[in-house]
């Protein structure tokens, strides 16, 4: 089994255990659009702090484990319209739907929830056809 | 009495989320999932497919399945939250457009939501780029809605 692989094994577990956390002792589900959007459109003004709580812990943490690797990159695409364009989607997107690959994808799917699955299949659908598209057809990406 | 149980209790609540963010993103950074390389790869179906996220995806699905189990028993959590309610297994326009939506931004560009605030310290002007887009995204989300929505009839 390639090392990336149980690396990404042992990721997951992190992920899991950092949604169980979150739900058994806030008593919320980790979704990462739903925690950021609420505070966004305002919709999530009473639980202001604890939204600001999380997103620090995720954006300020992982920096400090890079000490541990020779190189980790984004490899994200320099091309600002496809940034744009992705960004907006994304950011649209998740809002509409009401959650993303962490509520809708860990958290839902794990439930067993309709509404979960569906939009795993469909996003996921979204983003292999925008790779056939984009990569394989027009090859821009 | 109430009020200072309830700052403490405040207190507690934004520790837990500070600490369930801090796994959440050095999961995501461990995983691999911040490498966009690798998330293409994974939806990259028709290409050379990378079954990297699969393992992720696995990994945080199974223990959460048990997790839920026990958070439903409860009932409420430890600090006294009702646990949130199964939503209605309704398929409604907002779920199908916006998750199709998302699904090509994700494939365009290789970020989600999670990896996208985890790798935003590292990420560069692009990565700082697609978060101001995606912010802004969110922004005209709702209005975005009121478009979707079936006229009113009377």
């Amino acid at each position: 089994m390639p090392l990336d692989w149980i690396w990404g094994l042992v990721g997951g577990l992190m992920i899991g255990t950092a949604a169980a956390v979150y739900l058994l002792v806030n008593g919320r589900i980790m979704g990462a659009s739903g925690i950021l959007g609420g505070l966004v459109d305002g919709t999530g003004h009473d639980s202001a702090g604890e939204r600001l709580a999380f997103i620090f812990g995720l954006v300020a943490v992982p920096p400090l484990l890079l000490p541990l690797y020779q190189t980790v990159s984004t490899n994200i695409t320099a091309n600002p319209v496809l940034i744009i364009a992705g960004g907006l989607l994304v950011g649209v997107g998740t809002r509409l739907a009401n959650g993303c690959t962490s509520g809708h994808g860990v958290c839902g799917i794990s439930r067993f929830a309709t509404r979960g699955l569906a939009a795993t299949v469909l996003y996921l659908f979204g983003g292999a056809l925008t790779m056939l598209v984009f990569r394989h057809l027009l090859q821009v990406i | 009495m109430g009020v200072s149980v309830d700052k403490t209790n405040d207190n507690v609540r934004r520790a837990v989320a500070l600490l369930a963010g801090a796994i959440f993103g050095s999961g995501l950074l461990i995983s691999g999932m911040i490498n966009t390389d690798k998330v293409q790869g994974w939806l990259d179906f028709f290409g050379a497919w990378d079954p990297t996220l699969a393992f992720v995806l696995g990994g945080a699905v199974v223990p959460m399945i048990f997790v839920w189990r026990i958070a439903e028993a409860r009932k409420v959590s430890v600090l006294g939250t009702p646990i949130p309610q199964r939503s209605t297994p309704k398929l409604d326009r907002g779920l199908v457009i916006g998750s199709l939506m998302f699904g090509a931004g994700w494939g365009l560009v290789g970020l989600c939501p999670g990896p996208a605030m985890a790798s935003f310290v590292i990420g560069g002007w692009e990565g700082a780029l697609f978060m101001l887009a995606m912010v802004f995204g969110m922004v005209i989300a709702p209005r975005t809605a009121r478009l979707l929505a079936p006229r009113a009839t009377t």
